[in-house]
């Protein structure tokens, strides 16, 4: 066989995660203390994960409609009108997917054609850039700042913007920088948006998870529901990653046609999945206040460690990271974390894993117990003051 | 605040002021002085390890006692429980809806001398009807704390 001739080009040089290796490496070795999982450490909330159980009980192990079941749906659309004051039809404008990232791919898909612009603010999570060109499209980097907190500026918005551009990625609140966008800084680029044909796929996993200030979504500003996909699922809000559960909701111009991919590609969503997460919607408030209270004294704790140790962290405003500054140490981001591996045997994820822009940063994620957290500081103070002493 | 304050020393008695100042976000001295008044107040009581005893040679065995009793007029169940829990044996004492009155629970170096305990003291205070011996078989989870936390952090290698 020749494979080379068989696979497809664009699939051959889509890069595998560059830090692949190094991750291996840490999996292997035995005292290693990470902070590198993104993802929850409480378990789902008990009545979520009763109601599965309870589903598969009764045996209701069919495929759902494919949009997903439409007492879900609807609960979806309750939900983003209580928290978000968004207002969705479930029957028409809501999809329920394999996760938060499904919904993305679906929509890049189903705006791209070959050559077509996406913007992609940077760091953000990993999937955007390879989606976008596995869907025949070409990824427009904007790096975020720290001095802007990491958030889009109009002022960069605009100068990406080409009349090539079909889409804008809007990851708040953001993996790995923690950063969000209030209202006024929505406002800001929905003026630029406003007279554009370009959707704005708004990737809201965290959204529940924002610190002091509550989630605002880019579709409840004036003008931009029209031309907006708000993606969202259950596996961080609600510690549901393993569950594999996301939804989209827009307008039905679009809806309508993402569904049809959607059938085409996964037929539905998990049903034992979706009845969970009804469950989720309609009574797992305080279950999620309390995972939110405990995320934030584990947020505070670790700024402030960080800070202590002499690695500039700014207060991360919403998802579960820290995403302190390395670059006092001269190192680079991937030598930091390979070194501090090696030495001290704590994992953390370089901040260009997640793009150029990452450079000088790590991540550490903070769904872990504070004791662990407080471990891994300590083994970082001592990398850090043998490195500077050296 | 201070339910926040008394959630985080529930949880770990040996956290400083400052370490639940950085948690909550909050002025250590302002933290320092509500603890310093909660402990003035009564409301803090004590601070204490909670200690795997089987991990040791010094086993100790326990028992709850279900007493039923004849209250006394005008003093209720007042006098009754103050008496018993008096004893040093005697590590907890609470008053009980249901079929019997005082949950006791005692503590010896054996069963033979919670027994005794039980036969020779408690059967024998006029008010007492009735005791329930039930002997302790093992302890699996104490103040909050599993003691035989077999979890292990089963997530995947999943960085990103």
């Amino acid at each position: 066989m020749d494979y080379e001739k068989l696979l497809s080009p664009v699939v051959r040089e889509m890069k595998p995660s560059g830090i692949r290796k190094f991750f291996d490496i840490a999996a292997q070795m035995e005292n290693v203390i990470s902070l590198g999982v993104g993802e929850p450490d409480f378990p789902t909330p008990w009545q979520v994960r009763s109601a599965g159980i309870h589903s598969l009980e009764k045996g209701k192990t069919k495929y759902s409609s494919n949009a997903g079941m439409l007492p879900l749906r609807e609960e979806i659309a309750r939900y983003m009108k209580r928290k978000y004051d968004l207002s969705y039809c479930g029957e028409t404008e809501v999809l329920v997917t394999v996760g938060g990232s499904e919904a993305i791919d679906l929509c890049l898909r189903a705006v791209l054609s070959f050559g077509d612009e996406v913007i992609i603010p940077q760091p953000s999570y990993v999937c955007y850039e390879p989606m976008t060109t596995l869907a025949g499209g070409v990824p427009v980097i904007i790096e975020t700042k720290a001095e802007d907190d990491f958030k889009l500026t109009p002022q960069q918005l605009t100068a990406a913007i080409t009349d090539k551009t079909k889409a804008l990625i809007l990851p708040y609140p953001c993996n790995p920088t923690g950063g969000i966008m209030e209202r006024a800084d929505l406002e800001a680029i929905a003026q630029v948006l406003k007279d554009k044909n370009i959707l704005v796929i708004s990737d809201e996993i965290y959204s529940e998870l924002t610190f002091g200030k509550r989630h605002v979504s880019i579709a409840s500003i004036d003008g931009m529901r029209e031309r907006t996909v708000v993606v969202n699922g259950f596996s961080k809000n609600f510690s549901m990653t393993g569950w594999r559960l996301g939804f989209a909701c827009g307008p039905k111009e679009i809806l309508s046609q993402i569904t049809k991919i959607h059938q085409f590609a996964i037929m539905c969503a998990p049903t034992t999945s979706q009845y969970a997460a009804i469950e989720a919607l309609r009574n797992c408030d305080d279950a999620v206040a309390a995972m939110i209270e405990e995320y934030d004294m584990r947020r505070r704790l670790m700024v402030d460690g960080f800070n202590r140790i002499g690695l500039t962290c700014r207060e991360p405003s919403g998802a579960f990271y820290a995403f302190p500054c390395i670059a006092s140490t001269g190192l680079t981001s991937e030598e930091f974390c390979e070194r501090l591996l090696y030495a001290k045997e704590v994992a953390v994820v370089p901040g260009t894993a997640f793009g150029k822009g990452g450079e000088g940063y790590i991540r550490a994620s903070y769904c872990y117990s504070t004791e662990h957290i407080q471990e891994a500081i300590r083994r970082m103070g001592e990398f850090v003051t043998e490195l500077t002493c050296k | 605040m201070d339910q926040k304050i008394l959630k985080l020393l529930y949880q770990n008695g040996k956290l400083t002021a400052e370490d639940i100042a950085t948690r909550l976000g909050a002025d250590a001295t302002a933290v320092a002085d509500r603890i310093k008044e909660m402990e003035k107040a009564g409301i803090i009581r004590g601070y204490k390890a909670v200690i795997d005893w089987e991990k040791l040679d010094s086993v100790y065995v326990s028992a709850i006692i279900e007493l039923k009793v004849t209250p006394k007029a005008e003093l209720g169940f007042e006098e009754i429980a103050e008496k018993v829990m008096k004893y040093p044996e005697v590590e907890s004492v609470y008053l009980m809806s249901g079929t019997y009155d005082l949950n006791v629970v005692v503590k010896g170096k054996t069963f033979q001398q919670v027994a005794m305990f039980v036969a020779k003291e408690l059967s024998t205070i006029p008010a007492v009807q009735s005791t329930a011996t039930h002997f302790v078989l093992r302890r699996y989870k104490e103040s909050d704390v599993e003691l035989i936390n077999t979890d292990t952090d089963d997530r995947g290698n999943f960085w990103l």
